[in-house]
C-alpha cells in the first residue's frame, strides 16, 4: 500500500489501514521535510507562540509502532499504471497493490503583475508559518489579501502581535463563501475592534517592490503600503500527479463516491479530490477542511482494503479567531432561509432550503457555547430534517429534543 | 478515598453532562441514559479542551474541539483525533447528591 501525500489524510489513512489489521507494507510518501502534521494550527498556535517544530500528527515512535515507512523529502512524479509502479523525483521506484493520492493543495496566487516578488507571502506549510511568523514584529504593516478564513486568522494573529494589519478583500463583504451575512457582520466587528482596518470591495491591480517594503496596488488608483503582504485567496487542488499519470481531474483528482478514481487500485482522499456528495444530489463537491481529510482517508483506506463504503459525512469546518469560535456544518448554496437563534454568548445560524430542509448551520461565539448545537444540527442535516422553524429559533428548545422528533 | 459533592442529581438532564470544579482540578459528570452517574477528567486528552460542552449519545462523549470520542464509563479513547483514555473516577448517589471520589 503506498500513500502519497504526507499530510492529514495520507497519515490517517496510514494509520487506518493498520487498525483496519493490515499487515503488509504501507509506505507514506511526502515531499515536506518533517512528520506529518497538523495545518489548522499554523494560521493559530503556531502564529501565537515560538514553537520551532510543527505540531506532528504522528512522530518517529509512532510511525515506528504502526510499521508506516516515512519517506520525508520525497515527491512523487508518476504514477505507471499499467506496471503499478509509482515513480519518485529522486529516482526511487515503488510498487504498489493500491495507491491513494492525498496531495492536498495549494496557496492559489493573485493573477497580477507582482505577485511573485519579494515580501509577498502565502501560507500552507510549515515552512511558510515560519517564514510569516519572523515578520510579525511589533509594528510591523502588514497587509492581507482576502477575507476568507485564512485571511481572517492571520490577520486576528498579526493584530495579537501588534503589528499594523490592513486586510483587503474584492467582494463585498468577507466570508463571502459559506457563512450567511450577519456571521460575517459579527467577525467583522470583532476585526474591527482589535484595529484591523477592513477594506471590502476593493479589486487588486498589483503590487510593486519598495525600498522597505511593497505596495499593494488597487483597482481605484490607492496603494496601500506595508512590510509584507499575505495572500489568502483560497487554494488551488494540488493535481500534478494525478494528470502526470493519465487520470481524470474534474475541480480536484475525480473520485467516485468511494473515493477511488477510474483506475480500481486507485483512490483518492482529502483537499485534493472531488466527489459525488449524496447530501447534495449527488453533486460533485471538493472540501479543503481537516476533518474531511480525516475521514476521508479513514475511507479510502477501508476501501482499499477491498471495502465499498460511500462517503456522506456533513461537510464541517470551524476557524479560531481571537476569544471565538466559528463553526460551519453542511453547504449553504441550496439555502433560502435563514434562521438565527440566540444564545446570549453566542448565535446560531440554521440555513433552510426551499423543501424546508436543513442544509447547514453555523455558530459563532465561544466554542464551548455553540459547538455542541452543531453537532446536532449537523446529525439533523444528514438525515434531512426539515425542523420546525419556531423550534429552531427559541433557544429553550433543545436541539437534542428537535433531532428525536 | 475524598468523597466530595458534584451537584444535585436533578442538576443533569439524562444523556447530558455537567462541569465540576474541586480546587484547581476541574472534572466532568455525566448522567447516563439508564440513570446512572459517572466522572471524569473534565479536560479532554487531545487539547485541553472542556468536555462538559460536548455533546453525550447513549455512553459516549464527544468533544466539542475536534469531535474525539469516549466511553465515559470506562474513560476509553474511542479513535483519532483522541488516542490517550480519560481517567474515571468512583461515583455515588447519596440522597439526591452525586458524590465524587477525586482520589
Ligand atoms: C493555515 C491553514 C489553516 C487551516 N485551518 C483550518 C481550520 O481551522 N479548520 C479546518 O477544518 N481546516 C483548516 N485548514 C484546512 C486543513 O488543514 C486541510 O483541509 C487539510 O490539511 C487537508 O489535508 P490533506 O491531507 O488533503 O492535504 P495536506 O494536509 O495539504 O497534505 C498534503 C501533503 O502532500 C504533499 N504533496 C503534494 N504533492 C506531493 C507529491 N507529488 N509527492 C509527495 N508529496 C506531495 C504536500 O506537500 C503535503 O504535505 C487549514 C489549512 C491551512 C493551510
Ligand atoms: S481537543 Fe478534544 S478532540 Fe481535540
Amino acid at each position: 500500500m503506498v500513500v502519497v501525500g504526507a499530510g492529514e489524510a495520507g497519515a490517517r489513512a496510514a494509520s487506518a489501514l493498520r487498525e483496519r489489521g493490515y499487515d503488509g507494507l504501507v509506505t507514506l510518501v511526502g515531499d515536506e521535510p518533517h512528520a506529518p502534521y497538523e495545518r489548522p494550527p499554523l494560521s493559530k498556535a503556531v502564529m501565537a507562540s515560538d514553537d520551532e517544530a510543527p505540531p506532528v500528527i504522528l512522530d518517529e515512535g509512532k510511525l515506528a509502532a504502526q510499521r508506516i515507512a516515512h519517506l520525508a523529502g520525497a515527491r512523487a512524479t508518476h504514477i505507471d499504471r499499467d506496471a503499478r509502479v509509482l515513480h519518485l523525483a529522486d529516482g526511487r521506484d515503488l510498487p504498489y497493490a493500491k495507491l491513494l493520492i492525498a496531495t492536498g493543495a495549494g496557496p492559489r496566487r493573485l493573477p497580477v503583475p507582482g505577485a511573485d516578488g519579494p515580501h509577498v507571502l502565502t501560507l500552507r506549510t510549515f515552512a511558510d508559518a515560519l517564514a510569516l511568523r519572523a515578520r510579525l514584529v511589533p509594528g510591523c504593516r502588514l497587509t492581507v489579501v482576502g477575507g476568507g478564513f485564512i485571511g481572517l486568522e492571520v490577520a486576528a494573529a498579526a493584530a495579537a502581535r501588534d503589528c499594523a494589519v490592513t486586510l483587503v478583500e474584492a467582494a463585498p463583504r468577507i466570508l463571502m463563501r459559506g457563512v450567511p451575512t450577519a456571521v460575517a457582520d459579527r467577525v467583522a466587528r470583532r476585526h474591527l475592534a482589535a484595529g484591523v482596518d477592513l477594506r471590502t470591495g476593493f479589486g487588486i491591480a498589483g503590487l510593486e517592490a519598495r525600498p522597505n517594503g511593497v505596495a499593494l496596488l488597487l483597482v481605484d488608483g490607492t496603494q496601500i503600503l506595508s512590510d509584507a503582504v499575505v495572500v489568502g485567496i483560497g487554494a488551488v487542488p494540488e493535481t500534478r500527479l494525478a494528470e502526470a499519470s493519465g487520470l481524470a481531474v474534474e475541480n480536484g483528482v475525480r473520485v467516485n463516491a468511494q473515493l477511488r478514481t477510474e483506475d480500481p487500485n486507485i483512490f483518492a482522499a482529502g483537499d485534493c479530490c472531488s466527489f459525488p456528495h449524496p447530501l447534495y444530489g449527488g453533486r460533485r463537491i471538493r472540501l479543503e477542511a481537516w476533518r474531511n481529510a480525516q475521514n476521508q482517508g479513514a475511507l479510502a483506506a477501508a476501501n482499499m482494503l477491498g471495502g465499498s463504503e460511500a462517503y456522506a459525512a456533513v461537510p464541517w469546518f470551524w476557524s479560531d479567531q481571537y476569544d471565538e469560535t466559528l463553526q460551519v456544518a453542511g453547504l449553504s448554496d441550496e439555502a433560502v432561509d435563514t434562521i438565527e437563534r440566540d444564545l446570549g454568548a453566542g448565535r446560531l445560524f440554521f440555513c433552510l432550503a426551499a423543501d424546508g430542509r436543513l442544509v447547514a448551520a453555523s455558530g459563532v461565539g465561544p466554542n464551548g457555547v455553540i459547538a455542541r448545537d452543531i453537532r446536532l444540527a449537523e446529525m439533523m442535516i444528514a438525515r434531512r430534517a426539515c425542523p420546525d422553524r419556531v423550534a429552531l429559533a427559541s433557544p429553550s428548545v433543545k436541539l437534542k429534543a428537535l433531532l428525536a422528533a | 478515598m475524598a468523597w466530595v459533592r458534584a451537584c444535585a442529581t436533578d442538576e443533569i438532564d439524562e444523556e447530558d453532562v455537567a462541569r465540576f470544579d474541586q480546587g484547581d482540578r476541574t472534572f466532568a459528570i455525566y448522567h447516563s441514559p439508564e440513570d446512572a452517574f459517572y466522572a471524569t477528567d473534565g479536560l479532554c486528552t487531545h487539547q485541553a479542551i472542556h468536555l462538559a460542552d460536548g455533546l453525550v449519545m447513549d455512553h459516549t462523549i464527544e468533544c466539542p474541539k475536534h469531535n474525539g470520542r469516549f466511553d465515559y464509563r470506562d474513560g476509553k479513547a474511542l479513535g483519532a483525533p483522541v488516542c490517550v483514555n480519560l481517567r474515571t473516577y468512583p461515583v455515588k448517589v447519596e440522597d439526591g447528591v452525586v458524590l465524587v471520589d477525586v482520589g
